[in-house]
């Protein structure tokens, strides 16, 4: 009788894939259905904007933070512009600082909207939710081109403030979005959460239990999802969120369904938080004059800010020069892909590309 | 607000704890000597008052005749911050210890470490480039990589207007 | 059962068979035999392959419109007036790419597969009665020889996905063979409902009792057709269950490395295949060509393709609507759901022709009664049994709890817990 030999089966879910959000391959060993290892390999997109920003000056870095996070890019220029007015001491004017906490909000509904679309495109739904979910997204994007030119690579924060005042067009625009955008948010969730294929597919896969996530410095929803309640705009306050009456979601045992939950929610905070900032929004400059060329004194600084995907932060080094001496993006798609063996080994090949969808990362932040 | 805890804060309490640790310290960070960087590390993240179990970022700094690992720390639940700082003094073949056995998340920022500056670090469990494939020539995040002959500096020596 | 009436004028359209029969018999006068059976096999073999070939290139059309309207989108609409030149632009863009042909895996099996999966699909089309005589070879085992067709797209698709030399195939074919094999067997037992009602295999025979009865199988035997539709729904690989093919998964699982006309072919024979589902239902348990008499004004194959297209245009809605579930789910869904169901519907199904036949009761009392005792046992076993055997998931929540500010410990409290 000949011995039965087996061997696991190594499969690269390469860079070339319709479902791993960007370039990013997962080399997967395993096991008929089980997946038994998960190694991952990135780099793919890997364009050393850290160097290249180490020659640059502060505002012409700006454009750079746009292309990292490219599917939120209003809040990776919020990031850096804090880090650099930290660094050099510069104040913002108080219209300002309500112009962005507007459009981090507005990016904030645009980038959930996608993730979740996307993530139920994993999930085997056929483009259906990310259709529907799209149809925001696009009045979302049309506010933006009005104001500052650009759908996705926005380039708008400056240091000091912002860089353009909306156009007068924008408040009734902004306004009508606000009003329907609760109506459309119940109707996703009555459509999509209840659902019992949705529910089979994504409750108890990738679980990722809190002491793990907090070890692995996992942050923004997936960190919410685990039961911690953390939020970096109401643990550390920067614009004016202080001044900002919502809440934040938390999940139950960090699943890939509690990431979904936790992410629908936010977007519905995120319209309490724009409509109350629309309410507010003062009269005044909205950018302070810098010098073209920043020189800060010398020193450092680290910025954070709540971005869609997680913490995202900014550490600075000036050594007097008008570059920065050096330039760290602290990354949270490429944080939150730590724990990815770990909520993945053990599960069938579905719920790995189900969980990579959840996690939510975006290969221009993992890679920079 | 986050609180961030100032320098000699912390170093009172790491002294207290490991009193062969040396030390300096500057108004918002802590510099620790290599060999006791996981010591210390282990310390910060038990200690009940300091509790610095989420490592919010690792990251190096090429100081030219030094390389300069910074670690930023935090507590969730006590909502304050603290800044470590060590330094891997060889700048041809720095080497560093891992403080992956203390927080996992510092699994891939010090692979990237690796990568682009070039600090090997002692008792990894991966140490493999994370960005760059196996068999690129150099660190690209030194200052000396790719540098112009002289100090020199790309670009414009001074901007019009100012 | 034979249908009394005098042959109709040939160029009576309401029934295709009469010019065919007039061309028969006058053939049957003046030549042998052999020439009357080989000039029907061509003509009907023909009829069969066009009506197989033109519905394939419809279908592409129909199933991108209606897709795109439920995704709150238009669909191919610049190929021609409301895009109806898109199923040419998009047979002609495949005829003429380059079909590739893997060295390392093997050519020849790679070469036949996709040419064996149309097999069955156009020769199951052979066994319905489109119109009242419109039957191209009416097999008195006709049930019997749709499931042995149908069964044979198992082994093909596997064939697909082990020559391909691609592991992404090997999944897709492994993972098909799983499925297929499981859903055979609840789509027998339920078929094997309609077949204890009809007393016949034979199609035309199954339509002509429920045209004699006036009653739709469907309302006899509804959780037979619910069974039905869901084990051929996985049985041709569509959403929900194209665990086989699932795009963002395995790419494109076992048709990952056909490209060209090869892929056209794989993609034609999805359509094809749907297209028989709804066939198959409609003949089984919505009558097929007969409607409550609408067929004296209306053709009977008229009513037979709509009644298709009706329960094609489910297919499309539950692909659009439904998320995919996971393999371990589906073998699960088919042989603790499913299987049980239909064995209950059997069970159920004899004891009560057995009542009809041994006290000898008449239909019109009896398949009432019958209707409303089957349709009540459908809905609460589905009901009770899913209740028993589904996790409970709507005792959890379903949406994220709120809190309103983050808990700080104060400095010199213990920190505890996971936070």
């Amino acid at each position: 009788m000949p011995e039965l030999r087996t061997e696991p089966l190594v499969v690269n879910f390469g860079p070339q894939h319709p479902s791993t959000h960007g370039v990013f391959r997962m080399r997967v060993v395993l096991d008929g259905e089980r997946v038994v290892d998960v190694e991952m390999a990135m780099g793919y997109l890997h364009r050393s904007m850290e160097k290249l920003a180490e020659e640059r000056t502060y505002t012409q870095n700006i454009p750079f933070t746009d292309r990292m996070d490219y599917l939120s890019a209003m809040t990776g220029n919020l990031a850096y512009c804090l880090a650099a007015e930290k660094l050099a001491g510069i104040e913002v004017p108080e219209r300002a600082q309500y112009l962005r906490v507007i459009f981090a909000e507005l990016q904030r509904i645009a980038n959930h909207g996608m993730a979740i679309g996307i993530f139920l495109n994993d999930c085997g739904a056929w483009q259906t939710p990310v259709m529907y979910m799209l149809r925001e997204r696009e009045k979302i994007l049309d506010l933006f081109e009005m104001t500052c030119g650009a759908r996705l690579t926005t380039n708008y924060m400056r240091i000091g403030g912002v860089s353009f005042d909306i156009p007068k067009e924008f408040m009734p625009q902004a306004t009508a979005l606000v009003e329907e955008l609760p109506d459309r948010i119940a109707e996703y969730e009555g459509l999509l959460l209840e659902n019992e294929i949705l529910q089979a597919r994504a409750r108890d896969t990738g679980i990722l239990p809190a002491d793990l996530a907090i070890a692995s410095s996992v942050s923004g929803p997936v960190l919410r999802s685990t039961g911690v309640a953390w939020d970096i705009r109401k643990a550390d306050p920067y614009c004016v969120y202080d001044r900002m009456e919502f809440d934040i979601a938390v999940g139950y045992q960090g699943d890939n369904y509690d990431r979904l939950l936790v992410r629908m929610e936010e977007m519905r905070q995120s319209v309490r938080i724009i409509r109350q900032a629309l309410e507010q929004l003062p009269p005044g400059p909205f950018k302070t004059d810098i010098p073209l060329a920043l020189r800060p004194p010398v020193g450092e600084a680290y910025a954070r800010i709540e971005s869609p995907k997680g913490e995202l932060g900014f550490y600075l080094v000036s050594d007097g020069g008008p570059t920065p001496y050096r330039f760290h993006v602290r990354s949270p798609s490429l944080l939150n892909l730590t724990p990815l063996k770990e909520m993945t080994v053990g599960q069938t090949v579905a719920d790995l590309v189900v969980t990579l969808g959840s996690i939510d990362i975006n290969l221009g932040e993992v890679d920079r | 607000m986050t609180k961030l805890i100032p320098g000699s804060e912390t170093a009172a309490r790491i002294r207290a704890a490991l009193p062969d640790a040396a030390l300096e310290e500057a108004a918002d960070w802590v510099v620790v000597d290599a060999p006791h960087l996981v010591a210390v590390a282990t310390f910060l993240r038990d200690d009940p008052v300091l509790d610095c179990r989420y490592p919010t970022a690792i990251t190096a700094v090429d100081r030219l005749d030094h390389f300069e690992l910074v670690y930023y720390l935090s507590s969730l639940q006590r909502n304050h911050m603290l800044i470590l700082k060590t330094r891997a003094l060889d700048h041809e073949a720095p080497e560093a210890p891992s403080v992956v056995p203390v927080w996992y998340g510092a699994h891939p920022q010090e692979r990237e470490i690796y990568d682009l500056m070039g600090i090997r670090f002692s008792g990894h469990p991966f140490l493999k480039r994370i960005f760059l494939w196996e068999g690129f020539a150099g660190h690209p995040l030194r200052k000396d990589f790719l540098a112009l002959p002289g100090g020199q500096k790309p670009g414009l020596a001074h901007f019009p207007k100012e | 059962m034979t249908f009394p009436g005098p042959l109709a004028p040939w160029y009576d359209f309401r029934d295709l068979s009469n010019a065919v029969e007039r061309l028969l018999s006058w053939l049957s006068d003046i030549g042998p035999d052999w020439l009357v059976y080989v000039v029907s096999a061509v003509i009907g073999g023909t009829a069969i392959f066009l009506f197989v070939a033109a519905t394939a290139v419809a279908n592409i059309w129909v199933e991108r419109r209606v897709v795109a309207r439920i995704q709150v989108r238009r669909g191919p609409n610049r190929a021609g007036p409301w895009g109806l030149l898109q199923p040419i632009a998009d047979m002609t863009k495949l005829m003429q790419k380059e079909a590739l042909l893997p060295r390392a895996g093997d050519p020849v099996v790679f070469l036949l597969a996709p040419i064996l999966a149309f097999g069955p699909a156009l020769l199951v089309w052979g066994v319905f009665p489109f119109g009242k005589g419109m039957t191209f070879v009416d097999l008195n085992v006709g049930v019997l020889y749709i499931i042995a067709v149908t069964s044979v797209t198992t082994i093909v698709l596997f064939m697909a996905g082990w020559s391909s030399n691609n592991k992404y195939s090997l999944l897709g074919a492994i993972r098909v063979i799983a499925m297929l094999l499981s859903y055979e067997v609840p789509l027998v037992l339920a078929l094997l409902g309609v077949v204890l009602f009809a007393g016949t295999m034979s199609l035309s025979g199954i339509v002509a009792w429920q045209h004699d009865m006036r009653i739709w199988l469907f309302l006899v035997q509804p959780l037979a057709f619910v069974i039905y539709f869901i084990c051929a729904t996985a049985e041709i690989n569509r959403t929900p269950t194209d665990i086989a093919e699932a795009e963002s998964e395995i790419v494109a699982g076992y048709h990952t490395e056909y490209s060209g006309i090869q892929f056209g072919l794989f993609y034609a024979v999805e359509l094809v295949n749907a297209m028989a589902l709804g066939a198959i239902a409609a003949t089984l348990f919505f009558g097929g060509w007969w409607l409550f008499g609408l067929d004296r004004w209306i053709p009977g194959w008229m009513i037979f393709i709509g009644k298709v297209y009706l329960i094609y245009f489910l297919l499309i809605w539950l692909r659009g609507t439904l998320p995919r579930l996971r393999i371990d789910q589906l073998m699960a869904f088919a042989w603790k759901f499913l299987l049980p169901l239909a064995l209950v519907n059997i069970m159920v199904g004899a004891l009560e022709v057995l009542l009809w036949v041994e006290y000898d009761l008449s239909a019109g009392l009896v398949l009432p009664v019958f209707s409303v005792v089957n349709l009540s046992l459908a809905v609460l076993l589905v009901v009770g049994w899913m209740r028993f055997m589904a996790f409970p998931f709507h005792r959890l929540p379903s949406r994220a709890r709120l809190v309103h500010d983050i808990p700080v410990v104060a400095p010199g409290a213990p920190a505890g817990g996971a936070a």
